[in-house]
C-alpha cells in the first residue's frame, strides 16, 4: 500500500468505523502512572466493568515519587495515597507495576523504550501528553485524558477522529554543538505552539537520520508543544539495533518476522503531506527560551527580544507579559543572563545519553557557587547504568545533587520546586508560568548546556568554559 | 454523562493566548484521587492577582469562559477540564483548542465552541460594554449569540461531539456494542507484540 508511515500505523490498528462515530484504534500499549489514573479506575469499579487487557498495560510511579531517599518513608500524605491507590489498582486488576524502589521503576516514557515495550508500528497510550516520545520508534503514540484512560482499561481501543499528517523535513547535518533539544525547540520556533494542531508530526531528513534513539525520544518527546497530536520518525536500523535483546523485544524467529515488517514502516516516495515544513540543519544554533510557552527561544548568541519587534499585536502582547514574568530586560545577551537553579532529567533530556553529554561538560569542573544543580536520572535503570560507567562521581565531584528517578523539578509535584523568583536552566520540556514552582521562571536548554551552565551560573555552550578545546 | 443542549449564562473574557493546563490547574492540585474539589485551584497564581478576572463582580456565577486561540495547550491533565466545570463553567469559546483538551472537554461533558477570531473579538467587545450581558451557547444549532446585542455567530463543534454533548453518552458505552469486532481484532494481532505476562523478562 503506498501511504504515509502514519497512515500504515492507523490502518492496521481499525478496529471498526462506524458511521456518523469516530473510528476505533487497538491500542497496543497502555502505560499507566499513579497521576491521571486513580479516577479511571473508580470509574471501572463504580460501573462494574474490568480491565480489558492487564497484559497490555504497564504501570509505574514517577510524577510524584520523592527523588531524595526513595526507600524512606514518603512524607507527602497525598502522594502516598496517590501511589498506594495505584498499587491497589495494579493488584485488584493484575496489573505488571513497576513501583518506587522497583529495578525498573522510572519516568514512563523512559522505561517503555528501555524495556523494549514501544516498538515499531504499535499504538501506544498514557495519560500524559509527553506520550508523543515513543513515536521516536515508529509507534503511533500519544497522550490522553483520565476519561480516555478508562476506556482504554475498558476496552483496549480509543475513539479517535484521523488526524492529519505533517512532515519535518530538517536537511543537511546538524553543527557540531548542536543538540536534539537544540533541533526541536527550533522547529517549535518555526512552525510555532499551535503549528502542529491537528497533526501528526512525522520527522524526516538527513539531521533527523543521523539522530541516535535517545536524541530521536528528545524530538518527538516535545512534539506536544508545538501542538501536535504524535510525533513519529521511521524506523531504521539505529532503531533496530536499540531495541535487539531488550526484555520485552521479539526474540529468535519472532525478532526476523518482526524486522521483516517493521522496515515496511516507511512513508513511500510518492506520498504527500497535508502540511509540511522545511527546515535547513545548518541554520540552527544552540537555544535558550527566554519566555514562557517553548516556541519562544534564541540562540546562546543572542538577546532577549524586543516584544516591538514582533508583528503580531497578539505576539507583542504574548511576548511582553512573558519578559515581565520572566524578569527579563529587552536587549540582554543571553550569556549575561544568571541563572540559581540547573536542572537535568525529564522525559525529555533524563537518559544515558543525555547523563553522558552533562558529565563529558562538568568533569574535572565545578558547579559555580552560586548555583543549586541537580541530576535526576529519568529510571532507576539509567541511574545504575550511570553509576556504573562513574557518571554519578563525576557530577558529585562537580557539585552537583545526585538524585533518584521520577520527574522530579519538570513539574515540581513531588516538591523539587524553584523558590518565587528563582531561575532556572532546565533540561525538560515546559517553560509556563509556574511550571517548576509558583513563581519560578525556567529556561529551557539542552543537557550539554545546562551542564556548562551549572559551571559559569550564566547561560553558557561548553565551548565557552576555561579550559574547552 | 449529563447531556448538554445549551449553555446560558454570564461569560467572563480571558485576554491571553496560549492558556496552557499547568495555569488551569496547577501540578500541585493533581494529587487529588477524586474528580471534584478542584475548582479552588482554577487559575490558582492568576487569582492571586485582584485585578484578574476571575476575581471581579463579573466572574461571579459564570458559567461560560472566553478565550485566546490554543486554549488547554500543553499538559493531558484532564483535572483542567474538571476544575473548569468545578468552577462552574459549562462552555469554552476560543479560536483554537489544543487537541488533547478538547478530547478530554468532550469526554467530560465541557462544551468546547470553536469560534473565529472575529467572533470572539466581537463577543469580547459585546462584554466589556455589557459585562452582565447573557451569552446562549447553543450546541444544537452550534451557535453563540448575546441576544441582548442582537449579536450571533456560528462555532465549530465536531458532529461527533456534538452528538455525545446532547445525548449525554457514556463512550465506553457506545464503543461495547463494538466488543465483537474488538474481539475479532485481537485474534490476528502479530505475535510478537508485547505483553507484559508471562513473556516479560524482568526481574523487579
Amino acid at each position: 500500500m503506498s501511504g504515509r508511515l502514519f497512515d500504515k500505523v492507523w490502518q492496521r490498528h481499525l478496529v471498526a468505523s462506524p458511521d456518523g462515530e469516530p473510528p476505533l484504534l487497538y491500542i497496543d500499549l497502555h502505560l499507566v502512572h499513579e497521576v491521571t489514573s486513580p479516577q479511571a479506575f473508580e470509574g471501572i469499579e463504580l460501573a462494574g466493568r474490568t480491565v480489558r487487557r492487564p497484559d497490555l498495560t504497564v504501570a509505574t510511579m514517577d510524577h510524584d515519587v520523592p527523588t531524595t531517599n526513595p526507600l524512606g518513608p514518603i512524607t507527602d500524605p497525598l502522594a502516598a495515597e496517590q501511589m498506594a491507590r495505584l498499587r491497589k489498582n495494579c493488584e485488584a486488576h493484575g496489573i505488571t507495576l513497576y513501583p518506587l524502589g522497583s529495578a525498573e521503576q522510572g519516568v514512563v516514557h523512559v522505561i517503555g523504550p528501555q524495556l523494549g515495550l514501544t516498538q515499531p508500528g504499535m499504538t501506544v497510550v498514557c495519560g500524559d501528553s509527553h506520550t508523543s516520545t515513543h513515536g521516536a520508534f515508529g509507534a503511533l503514540a500519544f497522550g490522553i485524558g483520565t476519561t480516555e484512560v478508562e476506556h482504554v482499561l475498558a476496552t483496549q481501543t480509543l475513539r479517535q477522529v484521523k488526524p492529519q499528517a505533517m512532515a519535518v523535513t530538517v536537511e543537511g547535518q546538524l553543527p557540531a554543538s548542536v543538540t536534539a533539544k537544540d533541533l526541536v525547540l527550533g522547529i517549535i520556533a518555526e512552525i510555532g505552539t499551535g503549528g502542529g494542531t491537528g497533526s501528526v508530526i512525522e520527522y524526516r531528513g538527513d539531521a533527523v537520520r543521523e539522530l541516535d534513539m535517545a536524541g530521536r525520544m528528545t524530538v518527538c518527546n516535545m512534539s506536544i508543544e508545538a501542538g501536535a497530536r504524535a510525533g513519529m520518525i521511521a524506523p531504521d536500523d539505529t532503531t533496530f539495533a536499540f531495541l535487539e535483546g531488550r526484555p520485552h523485544s521479539p526474540k529468535g524467529a519472532e525478532w526476523e518476522r518482526a524486522l521483516d515488517d517493521w522496515r515496511s514502516l516507511v512513508t513511500d516516495d510518492d506520498a504527500e503531506f497535508d502540511r509540511e515544513a522545511t527546515i535547513d540543519a545548518a541554520t540552527l544554533r544552540p537555544v535558550v527560551t527566554w519566555g514562557t510557552n517553548p516556541a519562544q527561544s534564541v540562540s546562546i548568541d543572542g538577546v532577549v527580544p524586543d516584544p516591538a519587534s514582533f508583528h503580531a499585536a497578539a505576539q507583542r502582547q504574548a511576548a511582553q507579559r512573558a519578559l515581565d514574568y520572566m524578569g527579563l530586560q529587552p536587549g540582554t545577551s543571553v550569556r549575561d543572563i544568571r541563572v540559581d537553579t540547573v536542572f537535568i532529567g525529564s522525559c525529555t533530556n533524563g537518559r544515558l545519553a543525555d547523563l553522558r553529554a552533562a558529565a563529558g561538560v562538568v568533569q574535572g569542573r565545578k558547579v559555580n557557587p552560586a548555583v543549586r544543580a541537580i541530576v535526576v536520572p529519568g529510571s532507576a535503570r539509567v541511574k545504575a547504568e550511570a553509576e556504573a560507567e562513574g557518571l554519578d562521581a563525576v557530577f558529585i565531584a562537580a557539585g552537583f545533587e545526585w538524585r533518584s528517578a521520577g520527574c522530579s523539578m519538570c513539574l515540581g509535584m513531588n516538591g523539587d520546586i524553584l523558590a518565587p523568583g528563582e531561575r532556572s536552566a532546565s533540561t525538560s520540556n515546559r517553560n509556563f508560568e509556574g511550571r517548576q514552582g509558583p513563581g519560578g521562571r525556567t529556561h529551557l536548554v539542552s543537557p550539554a548546556m545546562a551542564a556548562a551552565t551549572a559551571v559559569a551560573g550564566r547561560f553558557a555552550v561548553p565551548g565557552d568554559l576555561e579550559g574547552a578545546g | 454523562m449529563r447531556a448538554v443542549r445549551r449553555v446560558e449564562g454570564r461569560a467572563v473574557v480571558i485576554d491571553r493566548r496560549d492558556v496552557d493546563t499547568d495555569q488551569i490547574i496547577p501540578a500541585a492540585w493533581l494529587k487529588r484521587v477524586e474528580r471534584t474539589g478542584f475548582g479552588a485551584g482554577l487559575f490558582e497564581a492568576w487569582r492571586r492577582d485582584p485585578e484578574f478576572v476571575l476575581n471581579t463582580p463579573a466572574a461571579a456565577g459564570a458559567s461560560i469562559l472566553i478565550a485566546g486561540a490554543s486554549f488547554g495547550c500543553g499538559s493531558s491533565r484532564e483535572h483542567a477540564v474538571w476544575a473548569l466545570q468545578d468552577f462552574g463553567f459549562d462552555a469554552v469559546i476560543a479560536p483554537s483548542f489544543a487537541d488533547i483538551f478538547r478530547g478530554n472537554s468532550i469526554g467530560a461533558g465541557l462544551v468546547t465552541a470553536q469560534a473565529a477570531e472575529e467572533v470572539v473579538a466581537a463577543l469580547g467587545a459585546a462584554l466589556a460594554d455589557d459585562p452582565g450581558a447573557r451569552v446562549v451557547v447553543d450546541v444544537v444549532e452550534r451557535t453563540v449569540a448575546i441576544p441582548s446585542a442582537g449579536f450571533t455567530a456560528p462555532f465549530a463543534l465536531p458532529d461527533y461531539a456534538r452528538w455525545r454533548l446532547i445525548e449525554g453518552l457514556d463512550d465506553i458505552g457506545v464503543t461495547l456494542r463494538h466488543v465483537d469486532a474488538i474481539t475479532k481484532f485481537e485474534l490476528g494481532r502479530p505475535d510478537w507484540l508485547p505483553v507484559s505476562g508471562p513473556r516479560a523478562h524482568v526481574t523487579t
